[in-house]
């Protein structure tokens, strides 16, 4: 098994919903201790590893922000050993009967999603996709029980394993966005290797899915001087296939739009280019509903470029992707980096 | 305290105009609070305690203003047409009294009661009493609150305003009560919460505190059939909330929340709500981010003009925010 | 080409032939939310000039400092944003035409049998519409969807257009009478009355011209420009619509109008996005009845101005918005009358004039 796999596997067997990043932040922590020179946890959770530049003070910043949260559900009512859920992040709740789940309680416990019968549920529910607070959470034990091991506020995440599919491709849950985690990992790693003059600043950030708070947060602090904001982003199949939808496999996703400042874009792009790196242009004609939307407006304002690592059934349980797509990010990343000048910082301006 | 609850539900002080709740509050904390200052914002700042050691600053935050009716036109008969300020349901406007700011009293009547469907806020109208456009007493731009008279029924009492004057008595309570704490604490009364926790935004930013707490009203799920079911009820204790739609209370101060209450014997329920938001969210988005919880009161009927809670819980939601804010604060 | 100008304060600004002429230029200019570069160049070119300090920022406003004379000075922020509604190519077909999104927003049903201007070199192309012919009463109906209509540049257009490019509808400015019409006068209206009012910047404060950018997508660059100048207070300059055409139903009064073509400069009391301090406004009332300003009160309402984001920023910036009225924002062509542009300069400057400290020494009140 390749390391990446190895890693992948790694950070998907923890959860890590938004606004309870604690158990995937370790294993990012544990992945990135040897790859940086400081490490450090921001007031609400993202983790921020500093890898220091060489050349004198002061030196520009360049920030990675990949968010290590992901979507999931929460408990908001427990009665006759049953659970009501609500959703963190955004799911479609036809995805959801009959999906097991894992239930973070006192203990962890593995349950699966049901969907009442119709004569159980109001005549306006009618006989179409059963809305997610009809759903119920079943874990098989007796109601004494659940109520000692369950309350309110409980978290629930998608307990699918990982599976490698053909091509080097991975299917699995909550790759969004642990796969550029992943990309940033391997940036970090290649950096090991290549001398850098500008500090590098890759932020694990928190609450992407829901508030974008780590994405608000940490630049704040940091005042990066441009900003690199990796995602995933859609992959063609059967009924994803418009022009919002990127090939599978076939390259790294580089956004266009007001969230991004085309002179990054050049410049990202250009790279590609140089080291044949295969890319694709990411239309994000308004906003981009990545990190980059919040970053971009920090402060007095961060020019942001945003990497795409194309995934297709974004938010299920099976999400799928390439792990070359994954690969590719991470050099692109890294080169970019290893060749940012001290003066680079003024190439990104608006005289055209 | 039932006294104070009723005199700042009673006082007309929608989102941008808040003006007499300040003065309200400015009196009911006298000399208690070591200093007091109004932001750019009009939110009131308040703060008592000295930060030592063991202390961080707290921001604890109340929003003072409420829903209401803004003039956008007078017609020739005199008839008074409006847009919202904040969340309003149209259900709530038929035969509702308003009060403005300058004293005037009206009704909302409503362009032919169409029992069929559901009408829009632009279908309602206030009749203070004109008869046409000249002698009408407002004009583009005045501003009003539905009036009600506070309801005293003992175990409960119900106002329109709950949401968020009883937190402001709450934090006003705890802050006279507050003998000892390590902390400095910066009590905010803020305002145009219900236009998007506008006061708390800038309030925050000033302040700069270490941790935040917002107080405010959630719903309750013990009223029959509620459209979604929520475990929260009335008498179950302050409730301290684990998220909201805009908002997920830090980890951490959840169960050092949990872990208070529990040690000072003082009821609570966890809340979960899928819905709304509260200065908490601002808060915890603040500069380089900022852990928030929220301690919340349930509330039954909110934004209506008789929003319901239990006299029980907004005072063991004192004694909780008291026991907050006289220990350290463990960050996990 | 730089032009030598003199400082003139203490005159007051009036609209000439000059500034027609920079308004066309401007409402002519292409500059789709996220691109703004057409407009921020004819911004730079005039405002170098005549500012104490120019910055282009990191998400592209153009951020111009004026300061005044003596102590005390007020520091005030005015905002008017340079971005348009418009449009992003997509995607290519294999016939050559070509998928747009819209950027900002847009009624799709001002889109069919418009002509358009594609990229940089504003190359002339056309979203057509079906042969009425061809179509069944059933049909015609419903809306045509966004993503059913193409652009058509002819069929050589080869690689000159491609996914990625800005477009804007291909109105050309025009005066009719007492009237503009153009596209984008919101806020070309607002950029051009900025650039005379930095012109004329009065000596009693510090003028920071923020021509921000994005505002069209999320009041983006004033967000950011707001944190940068942290001004003591901060007015938006923007265009407002006038939907002040009769009901259908002679009988029936339009009580939502917003605001009137030739009632003046529009002050705001509230939209969706802020609730205007009112020493603000009362600056501005004041300010009109002292100097025989006509003016009007934008309707409490929807709707928002870069002003929304910028009384949030920090610990709290007093802020309000004034904007020129025009009919059918957000369309091929909005018509504004030349006099309401006029009054909306005059007022501005006549109340910058009388900004002091005591303005905002007391609490927000009524």
């Amino acid at each position: 098994m390749s390391e990446l796999l190895a890693l992948l596997k790694k950070m998907t067997s923890a959860s890590g919903l938004s606004g309870f990043e604690s158990p995937i932040r370790e294993i990012i922590r544990e992945a990135w201790e040897p790859l940086t020179d400081d490490l450090s946890v921001s007031k609400i959770g993202s983790l921020q590893g500093l890898k220091k530049g060489r050349g004198e003070e002061p030196r520009h910043r360049v920030l990675i922000s990949a968010h290590m949260d992901a979507i999931g559900m929460m408990v908001t009512e427990v009665k006759h050993g049953l659970m009501r859920i609500t959703e963190i992040g955004g799911i479609d709740h036809r995805i959801l009967p009959g999906q097991l789940v894992t239930v973070h309680g006192r203990e962890e416990l593995s349950g699966v999603v049901v969907q009442p019968p119709a004569h159980l549920l109001p005549e306006s529910a009618g006989d179409g996709p059963v809305e997610m607070k009809y759903l119920l959470v079943d874990v098989g034990l007796r109601p004494e029980e659940v109520a000692e091991k369950v309350r309110v506020g409980d978290l629930v995440s998608y307990a699918q394993q990982s599976l490698e599919l053909t091509g080097e491709a991975l299917a699995g849950h909550t790759l969004d966005n642990r796969v550029s985690v992943a990309a940033t990992t391997l940036c970090l790693e290649a950096l090991q290797n290549r001398l850098h003059d500008w500090d590098v600043w890759a932020v694990a950030s928190v609450q992407e899915e829901e508030t974008l708070g780590g994405a608000l947060t940490s630049p704040f602090d940091i005042r990066p001087d441009i900003a690199i904001v990796v995602d995933v982003c859609f992959a063609k199949s059967q009924d994803s296939n418009d022009w919002r939808s990127l090939p599978f496999g076939e390259g790294v996703g580089l956004g266009y739009g007001p969230n991004i400042h085309p002179a990054l874009y050049d410049a990202f792009e250009k790279k590609a280019k140089a080291l044949e790196i295969p890319y694709n242009k990411d239309l994000m004609p308004k906003m981009s509903g990545t990190d980059a939307m919040a970053v971009q407006i920090v402060a007095e304002g961060i020019p942001c470029a945003i990497l795409g690592i194309p995934l297709r059934y974004m938010h299920t349980p099976v999400e799928t992707v390439s792990l070359k797509d994954i690969r590719r990010t991470g050099r692109l990343m890294a080169e970019f980096i290893a060749d940012l000048a001290p003066d680079a910082l003024d190439q990104f301006n608006w005289e055209e | 305290m039932k006294s104070l609850i009723q005199k700042l539900v009673e006082t007309p002080g929608p989102s941008g105009f808040e003006y007499k709740i300040r003065d309200v509050i400015r009196e009911a904390i006298g000399d208690a609070a070591d200093d007091i200052r109004v932001d750019a914002l009009g939110s009131l700042i308040a703060k008592k305690g000295t930060k030592t050691d063991h202390g961080l600053r707290v921001m604890v935050s109340a929003h003072i203003d409420e829903i209401g009716l803004m003039v956008t036109h007078i017609d020739d008969s005199g008839f008074v047409r409006f847009t919202n300020i904040g969340g309003i349901n149209p259900l709530t406007c038929y035969g509702g009294r308003v009060l403005f700011m300058d004293g005037t009293r009206g009704v909302i009547g409503l362009d032919g009661l169409d029992r069929g469907k559901m009408p829009k806020l632009s279908d309602f109208f206030i009749d203070v009493g004109a008869t046409s456009k000249k002698d009408c007493p407002v004009k583009i731009g005045d501003v009003c609150g539905f009036e009600r008279p506070f309801l005293d029924l003992g175990k409960r009492m119900v106002a329109k305003s709950m949401d968020d004057r009883i937190a402001a008595v709450i934090a006003i309570e705890a802050l006279k009560q507050l003998e000892s704490t390590p902390h400095e604490v910066h009590f905010v009364f803020s305002t145009q919460e219900e236009v998007g926790i506008r006061g708390a935004t800038t309030a925050a930013y000033g302040v700069d505190p270490d941790v935040g707490f917002a107080v405010d009203v959630t719903r309750s799920g013990d009223t029959p059939r509620p459209s979604t079911k929520m475990a929260t009820a009335l008498g179950d204790g302050p409730a301290i909330k684990v998220r909201d739609s805009s908002f997920i209370a830090d980890p951490r101060l959840v169960d050092w929340m949990v872990k208070a209450a529990e040690d000072a014997g003082i009821p609570y329920q966890l809340e979960v709500l899928e819905a709304g938001g509260t200065d908490g969210r601002a808060i915890q988005l603040t500069r380089g981010g900022v852990p928030s919880g929220c301690v919340s009161v349930a509330c039954r009927y909110i934004h209506s003009p008789s929003e319901m809670v239990d006299t029980d819980d907004v005072e063991n939601a004192v004694k909780l925010l008291v026991k907050l804010l006289s220990e350290p604060i463990k960050l996990g | 080409m730089t032009k030598k100008f003199e400082v003139s304060t203490g005159i007051a600004p009036e609209i000439g032939a000059s500034q027609i002429e920079l308004l066309e230029k401007c409402c002519n200019a292409t500059a789709v939310s996220g691109d703004e570069h057409e407009v921020r160049q004819i911004v730079l070119d005039e405002v170098k000039v005549i500012a104490d300090e120019v910055k282009v920022d990191a998400l592209g406003n153009v951020l111009a400092t004026k300061f005044g004379r003596g102590d005390d000075r007020v520091r005030v922020m005015l905002a008017a944003h340079m971005d348009e509604i418009g449009f992003m190519i997509v995607k290519k077909h294999d016939d050559n035409l070509f998928e747009f999104e819209c950027v900002g927003g847009i009624d799709e049903r001002q889109l069919p049998g418009k002509s358009v201007l594609v990229g940089r070199d504003h190359l002339p192309g056309v979203i057509g519409a079906k042969p009425i012919h061809l179509t069944t009463a059933k049909e015609r109906k419903n809306k045509i969807e966004v993503s059913s209509l193409r652009i058509d540049l002819g069929p050589e257009i080869g690689e000159k257009v491609k996914p990625g490019d800005r477009a804007t509808f291909a109105t050309r400015f025009e005066l009719l009478g007492p009237s503009i019409r153009a596209k984008a006068l919101d806020d070309r209206l607002g950029v051009a009355t900025l650039i005379e009012l930095l012109k004329h910047a009065p000596d009693n404060i510090d003028l920071l011209a923020a021509f921000t950018v994005q505002e069209e997508v999320g009041l983006r660059g004033a967000r950011v420009a707001a944190y940068a100048f942290d001004p003591d207070m901060a007015i938006a300059v923007d265009s407002t619509p006038a939907y002040d055409l009769p009901h259908w139903d002679e009988e029936d009064e339009n009580v939502q109008y917003n605001t009137c073509l030739d009632a003046g400069p529009a002050i705001y009391v509230m939209d969706r996005a802020t609730i205007a301090d009112r020493r603000l406004v009362k600056l501005l009332t004041e300010t009109g009845d002292q100097e025989g300003i006509p003016y009007q009160f934008r309707q409490p309402g929807g709707g928002g101005t870069d002003a929304g984001v910028i009384h949030k920023t920090r610990s709290g910036i007093p802020s309000t918005s004034v904007s020129i009225p025009s009919r059918y924002a957000h369309t091929a062509a909005s018509i504004a009358r030349l006099d309401d542009w006029a009054n909306t300069l005059r007022l501005l400057y006549a109340a910058l004039t009388r900004v002091t400290p005591e303005l905002l020494a007391g609490e927000r009140r009524d």
